[in-house]
């Protein structure tokens, strides 16, 4: 089911973020004073993680997780406030290299702003491949021809500019320029949600023959949990700047750990589900209520608590650490009840109807 | 690098074109269709053909006086008639518009740099830049353009290179601003992310990814500022602050001709109407252009 | 006129909405678009209609030109839209103002555009009972905190006061949700109104719309390119190609048994978070051109099916057993190929 160069535990990590943190400030001082509010919009709280070489992992979570500006500091693209990224065990400095850079590349999820407007893709990729002196130049041209090829594109296009293609086509063409730079990582940021769903097909397979073709590190950011489990081997699930739980695909789909995971497999619609299937019907309860609080206010404790159906007095107090279950290595969930039972003496506080 | 294999035909091929959005449609709209812009080249390449040509147009030399035949008639002669120390207006006309011309020309090409590489450096970096520069604007802009222009003149005493670093110190503020602006909208686009993930220069971002995307509207922008410039110049030169005399210029000869405005209009107005015409020719272009520019920016 | 005899006798009739034979064009310098061409479909009372099809299918325009609101370059050609027997459009613009809010009303899908952003939250939900209903201002605001009651606003009293941008993105299709209520319409037509909502959110906003639905009897269009959504929501389905409906029936018989191939390719290429398949099937090729669209079937040039009879003349929707319907010729390969997919799984 998985694709074949599914890595095991104990596979190396490729890139590693430790404790890492990135914060906006939000309001000037004043305001926040006359508020009681933070000052600090807290996109990414502390996030560990691993991303091991030649694995498909998947950043899911819902907007204002985080899981954007995480992928953007983890490509270098966004200055992280505290941790560090290491590649291969390196830290990497605040100002990369331009060979470090080279290494981790991003598909962007617009490709109609992600493509310079009034450059043709030739001149695109030809850039890249002659600052960073990829290829000799007078070699420039064929392999950008080869990079088409790759991504299943007419070389005859690249003279064309952006606006000549079609949003498929020009996800294509992001995706070639990421290539361009024979990257090791490619990170790609909801690459398929601005497309249609016959279009989003072909550029799902796409991405996962060419993890099998070029050995590619995958690092997937998406809201689609059945776009996750097509493509990816492991999936980290965010909540308001946190990563909540880490698990291989198969066993997250099955044995969800995390209540807040349990509800965004539920809420997820499916073909099949329907009314007549379903006692209680499409007008009950929905699989997690409330809003998610703003990242300015971010509960005390545990922070998934405030819509959490199995919250007890002691979320309350204690910041749950992202720890795997007994026996289980590959298997991370941060919530004090994820691999021991509730207690049945406690009785739970009614979650409020709404945030 | 090998090829994947992929399903035959899964997209149209890269020719096939995608329904054009109303912009698209108006961006391809040929510029002479448009007559507010192809009235504007018509004036304009008038006038400016025979600033050119002015030798071939006249015998006459502009500058040479001949007080026998002052403040003569239109005739066959003297087409516009000769002022009061006898020179040919129509000469003097034809070569006043060419210094005029020159300096305006030269004038809106130091602003245009130097304000789009101020506001590029202010609305990319951000920062203690962008305060410097905007500081900069703000101190620029509390004086009316005249004013300062003419003082900066009056300060740096008549002549070309005075007109130059006035026009220079007031006019950059307008494309800083411009060029700012743009530039702040542009960087948001994930092309300028896509670029610094490959690793590319700010340098080079700047100027080969933001600048030919938001450079148009500085563009349109110079095409009226052109017209400013040129009024600023004939105003100079009506001051006495412009081009020294006796060097052929439109202002010059408006305030010569204004003594003689009871008897002999034409030394007054013909001038003051060609700068109407060369105002409005370049307004009209400047109009036309920024029609067939701003939907190419999407 | 003929208007009134049909309201007269709405009572007999089964369906809140008919929509007969829509044509909507929009002029464009490469030519005439036919956005809409030949739709025709209708809605029973208290039941959900879904409309899928991907961008450019036709289905927001279908769905503008029943409520008139029609951008300027586009305009119905020819066609009905009856609602409780009443042409839409044949009405004036005043009728048509009374009958928009008390019978037919709309949700969009980005409220936060459709919210008028400087008018109190609760002031724009109690506008249409104040003006349609005729309330009275102490009334209307009654009527208001008992309608975000019932979308599930919380602490509504402290709310009404509040301005849409201090909503969350789920409150605001809330609040959308009781304004397309305030008046009790027989009919909301739903413009996407989940896309721009996160999964959990829209998980409670589609709940919120089947519980209303059943309990105040109110029908919907519900307009979507995600068709798990509509199986969460609709009882009848009609798929759109190419500005028409290829295929129609109940919503389960149509998704996961489809008689199209356009509605097959659609399910299959679409990644399904039930089972993993090893490479999803895209359809190929492009849509057509609803400018100058291909001769008979218009799927034809994407089809794997595709027989010389589907190329020429034009392709019916034809009746099928078990009140369902297909603009195909060949839809029993539809059935073979269904078979074939789950054999080899």
């Amino acid at each position: 089911m998985t694709p074949e160069n599914t890595t095991g535990p104990e596979a190396e990590p490729l890139l590693t973020a430790r404790d890492l943190a990135v914060y906006f400030p939000a309001f000037s001082k004043l305001v926040a004073r006359l508020h009681h509010m933070e000052r600090l919009l807290r996109a990414v709280d502390g996030v560990d993680l691993e991303v091991r070489r030649g694995e498909a992992l998947a950043l899911v979570g819902e907007s204002g997780s985080g899981k954007s500006t995480l992928a953007l500091a983890l490509a270098g693209l966004q200055p992280v406030d505290r941790g560090q990224i290491q590649l291969e065990g390196r830290v990497l400095p605040s100002h990369r290299s331009r060979d470090d850079r080279r290494r981790i590349q991003m598909v962007f999820q617009d490709p109609y702003s992600s493509l310079n407007p009034r450059m043709t893709v030739g001149s695109m990729l030809g850039e890249l491949l002659r600052v960073h002196h990829v290829v000799p130049r007078d070699e420039v041209r064929s392999v950008s021809a080869d990079l088409m090829r790759l991504v299943g594109l007419d070389e005859g296009a690249l003279g064309a500019y952006p606006r000549q293609f079609s949003g498929g086509q020009r996800q294509r063409v992001a995706i070639a320029r990421a290539l361009a730079l024979r990257p090791e990582i490619l990170v790609a940021d909801e690459p398929v949600s601005a497309l249609d769903v016959s279009v989003q097909a072909t550029i799902l397979n796409l991405l996962r023959d060419l993890r099998r073709e070029l050995g590619l590190t995958l690092l997937l950011i998406s809201h689609n949990l059945a776009v996750v489990r097509h493509l990816c081997d492991r999936v980290a699930v965010m909540y308001l700047g946190r990563i909540v739980e880490v698990a291989p695909v198969e066993q997250l789909f099955r044995d969800p750990r995390h209540p807040y995971t349990r509800g965004l497999l539920a809420a997820i619609p499916r073909l099949s589900n329907n009314t007549a299937d379903d006692p209680a019907g499409e007008a009950g309860p929905p699989a997690l209520v409330g809003d998610p609080p703003s990242p300015l206010n971010i509960p005390a404790g545990c922070r998934f608590r405030t819509r959490c159906p199995i919250a007890q007095a002691r979320c309350e107090r204690e910041d749950p650490a992202l720890v795997s279950g007994p026996g289980e290595t590959g298997h991370l969930a941060a919530c004090h009840y994820a691999f021991t039972p509730v207690p049945v003496t406690t009785s739970a506080p009614t979650v409020p109807e709404q945030a | 690098m090998s090829t994947v294999s992929l399903p035959a035909g899964t997209e149209p091929g890269p020719g096939t074109p995608v329904v054009p959005s109303a912009a698209e449609r108006r961006a391809t709209r040929r510029w002479y269709r448009q007559p507010a812009l192809m009235a504007g080249i018509i004036i304009t390449g008038v006038i400016v053909i025979a600033a050119l040509a002015a030798p071939l147009l006249t015998s006459y030399n502009p500058t040479t006086q001949n007080l026998t035949a002052s403040l003569l008639g239109p005739s066959a002669h003297h087409l516009l008639g000769t002022d009061q120390l006898g020179r040919d207006t129509f000469t003097r006309l034809l070569y006043g518009l060419r210094v005029d011309l020159r300096i305006a020309f030269i004038a809106v090409l130091f602003p245009f740099v130097l304000g789009t590489v101020l506001g590029s450096l202010a609305g990319y970096f951000g920062g203690w830049a962008d305060v410097v520069v905007m500081r900069l604007v703000d101190i620029v802009v509390a004086f009316p353009f005249y004013v300062l222009v003419i003082a900066l003149v009056f300060v740096l005493g008549p002549g070309e290179r005075s007109i130059y670093i006035a026009i220079t110190t007031v006019g950059w503020v307008s494309y800083a601003r411009i060029v700012r602006g743009e530039i702040l909208v542009a960087k948001r686009q994930e092309y300028v992310r896509a670029a610094q993930s490959g690793g590319l220069s700010s340098l080079r971002i700047m100027g080969r990814h933001l600048l030919p995307n938001v450079i148009s509207q500085a563009f349109i922008y110079a095409m009226s500022d052109i017209v400013q410039d040129i009024l600023a110049i004939v105003t100079l030169g009506y001051f006495g602050l412009g081009v020294p005399p006796p060097t052929a210029d439109l202002g010059s000869m408006i305030n010569d001709g204004q003594n003689f405005l009871s008897t002999h209009w034409q030394l007054t107005t013909i001038p003051g109407l060609v700068v109407v015409l060369v105002g409005l020719g370049l307004s009209l272009i400047g109009d036309g252009l920024a029609d067939i520019l701003r939907p190419g920016q999407s | 006129m003929r208007a009134k005899a049909a309201v007269s006798e709405a009572g007999q009739n089964p369906n809140v909405l008919e929509v007969d034979d829509l044509r909507v064009r929009i002029a464009s310098r490469r030519g005439v678009v036919r956005a809409v061409d030949g739709v025709s479909f209708e809605v029973p009372r208290g039941e959900a209609l879904g409309l899928v099809g991907e961008s450019g299918s036709g289905k927001s325009m279908t769905l503008k030109a029943v409520l008139g609101v029609l951008p300027p370059e586009a305009q119905v050609a020819s066609g009905q839209v009856r609602l409780d027997g009443t042409d839409l459009l044949t009405l004036d613009q005043h009728t048509l103002n009374r009958v928009r809010g008390p019978k037919i009303s709309m949700i969009f899908q980005e409220p936060m555009s459709a919210l008028n952003p400087v008018m109190r939250v609760g002031q724009q939900i109690s506008e249409g009972p104040r003006i349609h209903l005729g309330y009275s201002r102490a009334r209307a605001e009654e009527r208001t905190l008992e309608l975000m009651r019932r979308v599930g606003i919380p602490d509504p009293e402290r709310r009404y006061r509040a301005y849409p941008h201090e909503f969350s993105g789920g409150m605001r299709q809330r609040v959308m949700i009781a304004i397309a209520l305030s008046c009790e319409p027989e009919i909301i037509l739903c413009d996407e109104p989940t896309t721009a909502l996160d999964v959990t959110i829209q998980d409670q906003i589609l709940r919120l719309l089947v519980r209303l639905c059943q309990e105040s009897g109110v029908s919907l269009v519900f307009v979507t390119h995600d068709l798990p959504v509509v199986a969460q929501v609709c009882q009848q389905v009609a798929v759109m190609y190419g500005g028409q409906i290829v295929e129609r029936g109940d919503v389960r018989d149509v998704l996961l048994d489809p008689r199209h191939p356009y509605t097959l390719g659609l399910v299959r290429s679409a990644p399904d978070v039930e089972y993993v398949q090893d490479s999803l099937r895209p359809i190929p090729g492009a849509p057509p051109s609803l400018i100058d669209p291909p001769d008979g079937c218009r799927f034809h040039p994407r089809c794997g099916f595709a027989e010389d009879d589907c190329r020429t003349g034009t392709v019916p929707l034809r009746l099928l057993p078990g009140d369902r319907s297909t603009r195909c010729l060949h839809y029993e390969r539809c059935q073979q190929a269904l078979a074939a997919d789950r054999a080899a799984q």
